[in-house]
């Protein structure tokens, strides 16, 4: 936090010369001007309000289809891989706010190719700001608010009507276990994105670990099978983000046989991702030439 | 394939030989111009594999101990996610904006200075895109599915061709449902609303996050008959996996012939209404 004199100070802009001499006063301009960077957004994407609105259905509508699709599997079967539908629903709710609202606040870091193919990433680089938060604020997606609450809503729902025998902790791991998955997702959004600086063409690459690890996590791993389950599941870590935590809130024992303390360390897995997220950025950032265009 | 190019006299001077001449030589250009990208196509053919899997291995679970389920056992099932992700890209399904961009920006007006209909000239060069993926994005996803796992060949001798046949209608169908989409920009200029519209529709409704028989019999029936989604990919997979017996099969195409022909006239339609009201700013 800056000290309070300096919050109130005449200057919001950011100092031209990028490295200001005293740190005190660079922080109101940094904030100033990543506030100034998401109020353009919001003004610029309210203004075509009848777009804004379909963007907001459109936006809904995929998450609503991906829980239409497990009624629907359950219309033909009693139960997924040893789990009835309340239970899935509740794996379910993690992963879709999870995924949601990671979607919301970093997801937009998946146009990074372009942005190192058209040579806008120059412009980012060359402005005294870092360039994450300012790649995630040029185009905050407001339109995918709208995801965040209906995944919100199936967590709740799913939580409230499965049975759930309270206890202390599990009411601080059903708050945990989401906000730990949106870090989780958050950073395989982030390290997926670097790919784009080695392979510029690397186009829809990414979706496979960041759509297929959300529908991945939307089910109970016990419905893979063979190398993809331990690839998916504990490779990439993804069992942690709503199989785990689910296991522990509806306190079932694990089918596959991992302890039962496993669901409740699982929110720490985000702590991993995001460090590992940090470094291949890092790493990413030295490694970037420019494409020269 | 044969040595002749659109330039070559043709022998006789029928008009059906020229068109056909002109559209075969505008669909192997469609082919050159999307062999171009590479590197993107080993990225879809990635990401369709993982997506394979993932489906896989739920719609096997949705078949549980019984293993069969909605008339498809194991084998089918394996056969109808690995082919689907496949089919995927053959009829490439989303994101696909080219005409609207075009209209958007009034490029449109050059396509109307040509002495091909428009619908026929960007229908060739969806041909040969559709001919391009067949090769690089079909083949990786079956080759997969054929060494992974335990998929269902067809029995009946009739089934290969007939399945060839039905892609070929699922392109045209698809190109039809495209066109109409991109061709709201005539009338709205900005087509996200309808192109949200398309994409959330087409992929449920097609049989690509469940196949359709998972869903009461008489909703499938509706939407088979009603709306052209399940001619996408639903109908194209079900020939391949023989869920049918052969005179349903054969009457599956045939539906799928009858969407292609409203699909392609509807557009023709809506393009003429539209030049009727299409103003080109600029010179």
């Amino acid at each position: 936090m800056a000290e309070p004199g300096t919050l109130t100070g005449p200057t919001r802009v950011v100092p031209p010369s990028g490295g200001g001499p005293e740190p005190a006063g660079r922080t109101p301009g940094v904030l100033g001007a990543y506030r100034a960077l998401l109020g353009a957004q919001a003004r610029s994407q309210a203004a075509y309000r009848a777009s804004f609105l379909v963007d907001l259905f459109g936006n809904v509508g995929a998450t609503v289809f991906d829980v239409v699709t497990v009624l629907v599997l359950f219309g033909v079967t009693r139960e997924l891989g040893g789990f009835t539908l309340h239970e899935t629903l509740v794996i379910v709710g993690l992963s879709s706010f999870a995924f949601a609202a990671a979607d919301l606040l970093v997801g937009n870091i998946e146009r990074l190719p372009r942005y190192v193919r058209t040579g806008l990433f120059d412009a980012v680089l060359v402005r005294p700001l870092a360039a994450l938060p300012q790649l995630l604020l040029m185009d905050l997606p407001l339109r995918k608010v709208s995801r965040v609450v209906f995944g919100l809503g199936v967590l709740v729902a799913s939580v409230g009507s499965a049975g759930i025998h309270w206890t202390a902790g599990r009411v601080a791991l059903v708050v945990v276990a989401p906000l730990a998955g949106l870090v989780f997702f958050g950073s395989v959004f982030v390290t997926t994105a670097t790919v784009s600086f080695y392979w510029i063409d690397s186009g829809e690459l990414a979706n496979s670990v960041t759509y297929g690890g959300r529908d991945f996590t939307s089910y109970p791993v016990t419905v893979y099978g063979g190398w993809f389950r331990a690839l998916f599941a504990y490779g990439l870590g993804f069992a942690f983000v709503s199989y785990h935590p689910a296991l522990a809130l509806l306190g079932r024992a694990d089918p596959l046989g991992l302890p039962g303390w496993v669901g409740w360390v699982a929110p720490g897995v985000a702590l991993v991702a995001a460090a590992i997220a940090a470094l291949a950025w890092r790493v990413g950032i030295r490694h970037y030439r420019s494409t020269g265009s | 394939m044969g040595s002749v190019t659109a330039t070559v006299a043709p022998p006789t001077n029928s008009n059906v030989t020229r068109s056909i001449r002109t559209f075969g030589a505008i669909a192997r250009s469609g082919f050159r111009r999307y062999a171009t990208y590479r590197q993107a196509a080993v990225a879809g053919v990635v990401t369709n594999t993982v997506f394979g899997f993932l489906r896989y291995y739920i719609f096997l679970a949705a078949a549980g101990a019984a293993g069969r389920v909605a008339g498809y056992d194991r084998e089918q099932l394996a056969t109808f996610v690995w082919v689907g992700q496949g089919l995927l890209a053959v009829i490439a399904i989303w994101g696909w904006t080219e005409l609207a961009d075009r209209i958007r920006t009034g490029e449109i007006a050059a396509d109307l200075l040509r002495p091909v209909h428009p619908v026929t000239s960007y229908l060739a060069t969806d041909v040969g895109r559709a001919g391009y993926a067949a090769l690089s994005r079909l083949v990786p996803p079956v080759l997969i599915g054929l060494f992974l796992f335990d998929v269902y060949l067809p029995h009946r001798g009739a089934t290969l061709p007939l399945f060839v046949l039905s892609v070929v209608l699922a392109v045209v169908i698809c190109f039809g449902c495209r066109y109409l989409v991109n061709a709201t920009a005539y009338w709205l200029q900005d087509v996200r609303g309808p192109l949200i519209l398309w994409t959330l529709c087409s992929g449920v409704l097609a049989g690509l996050y469940f196949p359709l028989g998972f869903l009461p019999g008489w909703l499938e029936a509706l939407l088979r008959y009603g709306t052209p989604f399940p001619s996408l990919l639903q109908i194209p997979l079900d020939v391949l996996v023989e869920r049918q017996p052969a005179p349903v099969q054969l009457g599956l195409v045939g539906v799928q012939a009858g969407w292609a022909v409203v699909l392609l006239a509807l557009c023709r339609l809506v393009q003429r209404r539209a030049e009727l009201r299409l103003v080109v700013q600029g010179g």
